[in-house]
């Protein structure tokens, strides 16, 4: 029998930068899509979005970051994930990342990165992929 | 009734479409307005004295200046800040080389935020999409060698940005400057940071007392500088239509006119020295109408409803900058000719000053060689293309005097309605201005999504794999470098002068003491932005995101 529980997704905002647009449209059209949505919110510290996660017992993180402090900020989600139990969660992130950062965020354990221009439809494409509906 | 002339394009048209459809079933702006087939005198009512009349003269419709781009050209002013203070100054210092005619400073993120380099708030942040600042030293090296009396200097700092002003007067002193003498910018808009660019410290209140205590300061002290550039950008690039750009603004506008004669000052005493700061979007006209529209709702405005008698108070005077949220990261060469057009827009428009985008913003800051395709972009455009010989060219377009009647007429529409809610504070606690941004923003997305809208490179005209663009890179070592800095300051600062100055800030912000002069002292302490912004936390409290989507 299916699971009745529909999946649970958690859009972060890490770091300083207060560009939600995508953040927003991206958790709109996950709820749209049938999945439970839950925002952070803006200016959150890794610590902040993990406690989330684990509290809200989410399956997946999609994290939106426009800052630059990608390369700092996403590993340590997975790291403080990974500290505490549940590296099962899976991350996937957002923004303004240049190609060349990339493969380290994914080698990092950030399952996929999007980056402008992606169209919603791929993105609601992989959550149903790697998180099931 | 319709003139046998008009009678008979009708059936031509007619006929036309007959043999070749529209294109389209509805023609609209970027913002979903419908577009008219045709504009002509019956679609534009308007009075030319008292709606357009001339420029200079109230309601400035045509331009603020009488003389517009004859006498001087836009200040091209170009947003600029990375790494840390040396890394910017030799920018700053380059881009003035290059026949740039203003500064206009990018701070970092924890700056931004009202913290310090070595926060824990701050990893990974330090000098990534802004310059570090963190004391008055880092300001000393930021402007160092370049005149401040000679400059003006546009900061875009909103929260903290009485401290940023202290530090700017401070340096100026310093050089043997006086804070009657300078001139430029404090973004200082708290307003739209609620709305739409979310760089907030304090809860609403809090924060417009602050405001309140810099008009004063500044309309006593600092006479030259512009105290609020209130700000539509930052809505538009959050999603919003041209409209809500052009409502809330003026919305934010009208709250601050409403704040600063709350603080006992006379209207003419500090409205003179609000200035805008609105997006240049692709939809060319729509811009352009926005423009006119903006000028001349203001002007009544200040006028009719507040009674100013000064015309300085009347005159919206606005900086532009090209969209980002028009850029692409797909074929970023592409990007070059979007900025173009909208940078078009805003001259036609009547700016005051320009800032052109470059164009590999999406993937990171600017190289010098972006930035410097952008900044001639602007110089093709004054010294070319002809387009500022001529004042208002548009002006009299039967299209652009409809687009800027509708907009007008649309944008009083949204102010009557938060002026019933009580006004904007009101407005955004209640979530308005958000969620109708929202709103916008998805909708957008979604004709994207369905083709309705096309962005060239993005869903139509896709390229396979591109060779990637050379972009500006900040090495990590920058942080620790800046963290550095900080700590040897902290260490060589008297720290019994540093405890004093919070004190006395904290006691000024527990009662009405104006705190620029008590910002000031701690600023020249050389007390940091962030031990700065934490005692006033600590009075103040801090602002929590509602989080709608």
């Amino acid at each position: 029998m299916a699971d009745a529980r529909k999946a649970r997704i958690l859009i972060a905002k890490p770091g300083l930068d207060g560009h939600d647009r995508g953040a927003k449209i991206i958790a709109r059209a996950l709820r749209d899509a049938g999945f439970e949505v839950i925002y952070t919110g803006l200016h959150q510290t890794p610590e902040m979005i993990v406690n989330a996660a684990l509290q809200e017992d989410v399956d997946a993180i999609g994290l939106s970051i426009l800052s630059g402090a990608h390369n700092h900020l996403f590993p340590r989600v997975v790291e403080l994930l990974r500290e505490k139990g549940a590296s099962d969660k899976i991350v996937f992130g957002g923004g303004i990342i240049p190609a060349e950062d990339i493969p380290a965020l994914k080698k990092a354990g950030i399952v996929e990165i999007f980056t402008p221009g992606t169209p919603l439809s791929e993105i609601v494409e992989f959550v149903r992929k790697t998180v099931g509906t | 009734m319709e003139s046998p002339a008009k009678k008979l394009w009708r059936e031509e048209l007619e006929k036309a479409f007959h043999e070749l459809p529209p294109r389209q079933k509805v023609f609209t702006t970027l913002s979903g307005e419908e577009v008219p087939e045709l504009c002509g005198p019956e679609d534009v009512q308007f009075d030319y004295e008292k709606d357009l009349g001339y420029p200079g003269v109230y309601p400035f419709t045509r331009g603020v200046q009488p003389s517009m781009y004859r006498g001087r050209l836009w200040t091209m002013r170009q947003f600029s800040g990375f790494g840390t203070a040396e890394d910017t100054n030799r920018r700053y210092k380059y881009l003035l080389a290059q026949g740039q005619t203003g500064l206009s400073v990018a701070f970092h993120m924890p700056t931004l935020m009202g913290r310090d380099s070595d926060s824990e708030y701050a990893r990974g942040e330090v000098g990534r999409c802004g310059v570090a600042v963190d004391t008055l030293r880092d300001m000393e090296i930021l402007f160092e060698g370049i005149p401040l009396d000679q400059v003006t200097t546009s900061m875009t700092i909103n929260a903290p940005a009485a401290i940023l002003l202290a530090m700017y007067i401070a340096v100026a002193e310093k050089q043997g400057v006086s804070r009657r003498q300078i001139g430029g910018t404090i973004q200082n808009d708290i307003l739209k940071e609620y709305i739409a660019q979310k760089s907030w410290i304090f809860p609403p209140k809090e924060s417009m007392r602050i405001i309140q205590d810099i008009l004063v300061f500044c309309t006593q002290e600092v006479p030259r500088w512009n105290t609020i550039s209130i700000s539509g950008y930052h809505i538009r690039e959050a999603g919003s239509t041209a409209v809500q750009e052009l409502a809330f603004t003026l919305a934010d506008g009208i709250g601050y006119v409403q704040a600063g004669i709350e603080a006992g000052l006379d209207v003419d005493a500090f409205a003179p020295r609000l200035s805008f700061f609105f997006n240049a979007h692709i939809d060319f006209f729509e811009e352009i109408a926005k423009y006119r529209a903006a000028r001349r709702i203001w002007a009544r405005t200040m006028k009719e409803r507040f009674g100013a008698r000064d015309p300085r108070s009347m005159k919206l005077r606005f900086h532009t900058q090209t969209a980002g949220c028009s850029l692409t990261a797909q074929q970023p060469m592409n990007n070059v000719v979007r900025t173009a057009v909208e940078a078009l827009a805003a001259v036609l428009g009547g700016t005051q000053s320009l800032h052109t985008n470059s164009m590999d913003e999406t993937l990171a800051l600017p190289t010098e060689e972006a930035v410097t395709v952008a900044l001639r972009t602007q110089q093709i455009l004054a010294e070319e293309t002809g387009v500022a010989n001529t004042i208002d060219p548009l002006g009299g377009s039967y299209f652009v005097e409809y687009l800027t009647n509708r907009m007008e007429s649309q944008a009083m529409a949204y102010i009557e309605e938060i002026d019933r809610m009580g006004g904007i504070i009101r407005a955004i606690e209640l979530g308005y201005p958000q969620k109708e941004i929202a709103e916008a923003s998805y909708r957008y997305q979604m004709a994207l999504e369905s083709g309705e809208k096309t962005l060239v490179g993005v869903n139509k005209y896709v390229m396979g794999e591109e060779s990637p663009i050379e972009i500006l890179k900040i090495p990590p070592e920058k942080e620790e470098q800046q963290v550095r800095r900080l700590r040897e300051i902290k260490k060589s600062r008297s720290s019994r002068d540093v405890a004093r100055s919070l004190q006395a800030l904290e006691k000024a912000a527990r009662s009405k003491e104006n705190l620029m002069p008590v910002i000031l002292e701690a600023v020249k302490a050389y007390a940091s932005i962030g031990e700065i912004c934490d005692v006033l936390r600590g009075v103040f409290g801090v602002y929590e995101d509602p989080a709608y989507f």
